[in-house]
């Protein structure tokens, strides 16, 4: 409480200062480094400005003393310059910027504020004071996708896809290699919803693959709305981004679960050591930035199959687009005895051989 | 038990002014007992709702910079709605200005020896764009009598998806790793600061512009005048010869060319370049915006002024005090209400009428 009225007197202080000069930092500890984080989604209890939020949280918990957090939610993207120079003027240090939408204005407010350091998510473009981070989910969607090709008696997977980007696109092809891995005539049907939360829309998108025959769901959105349609068609599903267990006890296979704590904590670290750098990031689920829920609803050998598939790729003896991987008008992509590369899978805008769906070009 | 309305037979010009503003001193204070409740002073969070935002020149110019699109589109708004003529789709006619103006940045990327044509086309094409899609309700209604409420907002999904398919598609960043965006404008297809190294844009000065415009077509005008007299007295306007076709096309016209103009100067002016979302709901929020300003063009200024210093002042709560945004949502909205609320007061005497159902009984 007294620091709040020491901030109450200081902005009384500072508005009566202020008036037609330059721009005060209201006051705040001067040793501790203020975090800021930017969420696209509201922070509502699961998704991914959840995930975010958690780490913002872990944060606070790991370094209590030294760090300050402090948020906005559902910035708007076409509106978020102002939120992101908002924060740097409030006096943070590091700046979370968490969806891609976010890239442009945090690079054009990190050029005004060069002492202050940030971070965006899943972006490409980096600058001195601007490090990129993302988490490779499609090792995640690989073991997904073994699952779902040793489960579904249909032969047919619906996926609930947000927007054709490379990530997204990515996620798809290793989950078809996945899949195709233990049964090579598995079909996937592709529904896009444009968006990454709207359970009106993936619902609508849920019944009407299941309807074309899809067995088993899986979704590159956030809300819980596919998997509680698979609950209620008897029918099995992954989640995405959360455990989604508690929605759909009977149909959660498993879920993609982004873990940005130990990311997020080094990087504050990093900060106050002053030996901060931009670089760029991508961690995987040997870094524990991908993490799967536990697996439920499937019989012990195809967990273990799972279990097995996900530490593979951990080692680093299972590249999920491990050659030869071919295109889908049936050119070679990957060459035998090749991985494929980072920048292509960051690039990726071509489905892998056997998707029932068109990108557009 | 009913309420009766009885119109008051003489208005106070006094009630008149201090209808909103008693209206904001309550929301105020309700606002304040909600901040309570969430374990917050109410005084410190009236001083980052409210001063903070004032006390910054960056702040200053964010508020503007916000009010700006605001007022555009609600002072071109205010034609419709004076005229009874209810545009919903003004978040659609800024959506297709944008379009349309971002189209002709990225068609002369690169271009050289034409520069200085550049602006001054997108804006036009961005005015356009938004008049023409605003007259298909408007079309729509006169010739087949259709409700111009429905097809102007099913027409927002439309032109949010149409921006969306060209920004995937034909518009695309071809170096942009198929992101969905369009390369960045040149410098000579951006609007430029008014001050160096500031954020402040020319869109604000266009705005500023049309508030003033707009106060004098309808005060002053034969067209204002009859914008006014439809909205008031369909009948009168009728028999004075005036035509409601033509002036419901004008009034569409003059909104969907308002809000496009708002549309290019937001891309031109802060985002430099198209991408699927152009708007936070300011077509939307105008909507509000024109009633908070009672149908008046500075009215609306001012309107426009206040819902961006709440918005601002939001942020710094959300940031300083973590108060939630669904508190400054909740504010904003009730702040209409009690500005409608207080409004119906200032022309009305409630009258309490006990016992037996209302006079124009359910059959």
């Amino acid at each position: 409480m007294r620091g709040s009225f020491k901030k109450f007197g200081g902005a009384l202080f500072g508005a009566a200062l202020a008036i037609g000069q330059m721009p005060i930092t209201p006051a705040i500890a001067a040793d501790k480094l203020k975090v800021g984080f930017v969420y696209v989604g509201p922070v509502a209890d699961f998704g991914y400005s959840y995930q975010h939020d958690l780490s913002r949280k872990a944060l606070q918990e790991a370094l209590p003393g030294q760090v300050e957090t402090t948020f906005l939610e559902n910035v708007p993207e076409a509106d978020s310059e102002r939120s992101i120079e908002k924060l740097a003027r409030s006096g943070a240090g590091l700046i979370f910027t968490t969806s891609f939408g976010f890239m442009e204005p945090t690079l054009k407010v990190a050029k005004k504020f060069p002492k202050v350091k940030f971070e965006h998510a899943t972006g490409y473009k980096r600058s001195d004071n601007v490090s990129t981070y993302s988490a490779r989910f499609y090792e995640g969607r690989y073991v997904c996708g073994k699952i779902a090709g040793k489960l579904s008696k249909s032969g047919t997977v619906g996926y609930i896809a947000s927007f054709p980007i490379p990530e997204v696109v990515s996620g798809i092809n290793a989950f078809m290699l996945g899949a195709q891995s233990v049964n090579p005539n598995i079909k996937i049907k592709v529904v896009w919803v444009n968006t990454w939360f709207d359970p009106g829309k993936e619902a609508e998108a849920a019944k009407a693959l299941l309807a074309q025959g899809a067995d088993i769901l899986t979704q590159h959105t956030d809300s819980a709305a596919p998997l509680q349609e698979a609950e209620k068609q008897g029918k099995l599903a992954f989640g995405q981004s959360s455990d989604q267990y508690r929605f759909a006890p009977k149909a959660q296979l498993t879920s993609i679960t982004d873990d940005w704590n130990g990311y997020v904590i080094s990087e504050a670290k990093a900060v106050l050591d002053g030996t901060w750098k931009s670089h760029d990031t991508w961690g995987g689920i040997k870094d524990g930035m991908v993490v799967l829920a536990p697996f439920t609803n499937m019989p012990d050998d195809v967990k273990a199959m799972a279990e097995e598939t996900k530490k593979a790729i951990a080692d680093g003896k299972l590249h999920p687009f491990q050659g030869p991987v071919y295109k889908q008008d049936g050119s070679i992509a990957v060459k035998e005895g090749e991985n494929a590369s980072d920048p292509m899978i960051l690039g990726m805008n071509w489905y892998v051989k056997g998707i029932d769906d068109k990108l557009t070009q | 038990m009913r309420l009766d309305l009885v119109p008051r037979t003489r208005r106070s010009s006094l009630l008149n002014l201090l209808s909103p503003a008693l209206a904001f001193v309550a929301a105020v204070l309700i606002g304040g007992i909600a901040v309570a409740a969430l374990g917050v002073s109410p005084v410190q969070a009236f001083v980052t709702y409210f001063v903070m935002p004032l006390s910054e020149i960056w702040s200053l110019q964010e508020i503007a910079l916000k009010a700006a699109p605001l007022a555009l589109i609600a002072t071109g708004l205010a034609f419709c709605y004076r005229a009874n003529l209810w545009n919903i789709g003004a978040e659609g006619q800024f959506v297709v200005g944008g379009l349309a103006g971002g189209w002709v940045g990225i068609a002369t990327h690169g271009a050289e020896g034409m520069a200085i044509w550049i602006l001054p086309v997108m804006l036009i094409a961005g005015t356009m764009a938004g008049a023409a899609y605003a007259l298909i309700p408007a079309v729509l209604k006169v010739r087949l009598g259709v409700s111009e409420i429905l097809t102007s907002l099913m027409l927002v999904y439309v032109a949010q998806l149409l921006l969306d398919y060209m920004v995937r598609g034909p518009l695309r960043d071809p170096a942009g790793f198929n992101f969905p965006q369009s390369v960045g404008f040149d410098p000579a297809a951006r609007l430029p600061y008014l001050m160096e190294g500031e954020t402040l844009h020319m869109g604000v000065l266009i705005a500023l512009l049309a508030v003033v415009l707009a106060t004098i077509v309808l005060s002053r005008t034969l067209f204002g005048f009859e914008v006014r007299l439809v909205g008031a007295s369909p009948r009168a306007a009728r028999f004075a010869g005036f035509s409601d076709a033509r002036l419901t096309l004008a009034a569409f016209a003059i909104s969907g060319g308002a809000a496009g103009l708002a549309g290019i100067a937001e891309v031109a002016g802060r985002i430099g370049q198209l991408q699927p979302e152009i708007s936070p709901g300011y077509g939307f929020t105008a909507i509000i915006v024109t009633f908070l300003g009672r149908l008046s063009p500075p009215g609306i200024l001012l309107a426009a002024i206040v819902i961006a210093l709440t918005t601002i002042g939001g942020e710094g709560a959300q940031i300083d005090l973590r108060l939630p945004l669904d508190l400054t949502r909740a504010f904003q909205g009730l702040l209409l209400g009690l500005v409608l609320g207080a409004d119906v007061i200032a022309r009305y005497h409630v009258r309490i009428v006990p016992g037996g159902p209302s006079s124009r009984a359910v059959p």
